[in-house]
């Protein structure tokens, strides 16, 4: 009890005190979860869209595999991102531009954008589902092309857009087991808020890993309270 | 005046079973067409066409002598419709009542807007969430999102189905009004044929997907040539 107590103390001594070292774990972490956030988000929401919107042949084929993408489990999207890069790998070897090194920031992102583009995709299929084909018929009525129509729809179940990026967030800035592999969790260079975590609670720093938890669940609060605001007035 | 819609040998189908088959008809420039007809008679698919949201199987469809299939953008945009249920936006009335102006790239619409909510009674609600409206006040907030885009073809589908006398009647009157002040021509669907009596200069009535009669409001309702069209507009059920 009395280490939780001690934690919960050094925890807020720690965020107040402006420590560079945590201030630096903070910054990345939110700099990996954000930038994964965003391309998850350009990819699965026009991807969720489409597919809640256009209906053919193998949709449902389609379906199973974004519920599965929904459920991959962060340690194998990490396997695969480090099969794909290492030196040893697929990709690593040949040297290509724009293709990250393993443990390093990009590598990170990479595999977060593969845990949270399947479960923003999901959601905004879900939610543009549920706009009812009505509002669509009476959109195209009043003389919506079909870009505006689709951008109807999507404002329409913009709650549902958010849940997806909430959910989408979520899953990657509490996630440990893909950064650990990819990043390797290299002090400075690509440790992160659950990486840390894991390392001090190994170490028997309890109260240091309280700290950095209390510090992880303020910075998703921080997040998900400005994503909510997305939502807009009366939501 | 002329034709601005005319349909030859029209011919839609669902999952196989035929739901609108036309040999003629024509919609005259400016006037208000009622379709009066029962259940599943056609009517809504038909206005569907005519508003160039689905397209026919087969026959032709024109609109100002252009196939529906080419009809370009600004003169799909001539034509608007308000369906029996008000699919409003989750937002407020006065983006509703803008949406359709904003689609067409106009931004500085608050006069316009103002001005319709004005008519249909809706001035004080227009910062009120879409959502809390009544039935018919949503549907005044349906019927003001097509008239300020000033179409040339307003269809309407069972407007005022379940709605009270005022909202009915306030309705009947809008669209009286820009019929006799812009010359727009309407095409309204209806089962009501007190309502269609009220407003029509021509009605026509569908059954099972076919033009049965058509003709001046007066002749079809006082001296009908079909005995199902004397039938319908006795209130007799006719299959």
């Amino acid at each position: 009890m009395d280490t939780v107590i001690q934690g919960i103390i050094d925890g807020f001594r720690m965020f107040f005190s402006g420590d560079p070292v945590l201030w630096e774990i903070i910054l990345l972490s939110g700099k990996v979860s954000g930038i994964a956030l965003i391309f998850s988000a350009l990819l699965g929401i026009p991807f969720g869209a489409f597919m809640g919107l256009v209906r053919f042949r193998g949709r449902r084929f389609v379906q199973a595999l974004i519920y599965t993408g929904m459920g991959l489990p962060p340690v194998v999207a990490g396997l695969g991102v480090y099969l794909l890069l290492s030196r040893a790998g697929i990709l690593g070897p040949l040297n290509l531009p724009f293709v990250p090194e393993l443990f390093t920031v990009p590598a990170m992102i990479l595999a977060q954008v593969i845990i949270a583009t399947p479960l923003v995709a999901g959601y905004t299929m879900s939610a543009v589902s549920e706009v009812a084909p009505d509002l669509r018929l009476q959109v195209r009525s009043l003389g919506a092309t079909p870009l505006q129509v689709t951008l109807a729809v999507l404002r329409e179940a913009r709650l549902g857009l958010v849940v997806a990026l909430v959910g989408g967030l979520g899953s990657i800035i509490s996630e440990v087991g893909a950064v650990m592999m990819v990043g390797g969790n290299i002090e400075g260079q690509t440790r992160v808020l659950t990486t840390a975590i894991m390392l001090e609670t190994r170490r028997g720093n309890f109260s240091l890993a309280i700290g950095l938890g209390m510090v992880l669940l303020l910075l998703s609060f921080i997040i998900n309270y400005g994503v909510t605001q997305l939502q807009g007035k009366g939501n | 005046m002329g034709a601005i819609f005319e349909l030859e040998s029209l011919k839609k189908a669902y999952a196989g079973r035929t739901v609108l088959d036309l040999q003629h008809l024509t919609v005259e420039r400016g006037e208000i067409l009622a379709l009066v007809g029962p259940s599943g008679a056609g009517k809504s698919t038909l206005l569907r066409l005519l508003n160039f949201l689905e397209p026919p199987d087969s026959g032709e469809l024109r609109y100002k002598g252009v196939a529906a299939a080419g009809v370009p953008l600004e003169l799909r945009r001539q034509v608007t419709a308000v369906f029996q249920r008000p699919a409003l936006l989750r937002d407020s009335v006065e983006s509703n009542v803008a949406y359709g102006l904003r689609l067409r790239g106009q931004r500085d619409c608050r006069n316009q807007v103002q001005a319709v909510l004005q008519r249909m009674g809706l001035e004080k609600l227009h910062r009120a969430p879409a959502r809390t409206l009544s039935g018919g006040e949503a549907q005044r907030v349906a019927l003001a999102r097509a008239v300020v885009l000033q179409p040339e073809v307003l269809l309407l589908d069972e407007p005022t189905a379940n709605l009270d006398p005022y909202n009915i009647g306030l309705i009947e009157e809008v669209v009286k009004e820009i019929h006799a002040q812009r010359g727009v021509t309407v095409v309204l669907v209806t089962h009501n044929i007190f309502q269609a009596r009220r407003l029509a200069d021509r009605v026509g009535l569908l059954l099972n997907g076919g033009l049965i009669e058509i003709g001046p409001s007066a002749q079809f309702f006082e001296d009908p040539r079909d005995p199902r069209t004397r039938a319908f507009v006795r209130g007799e059920m006719i299959y």
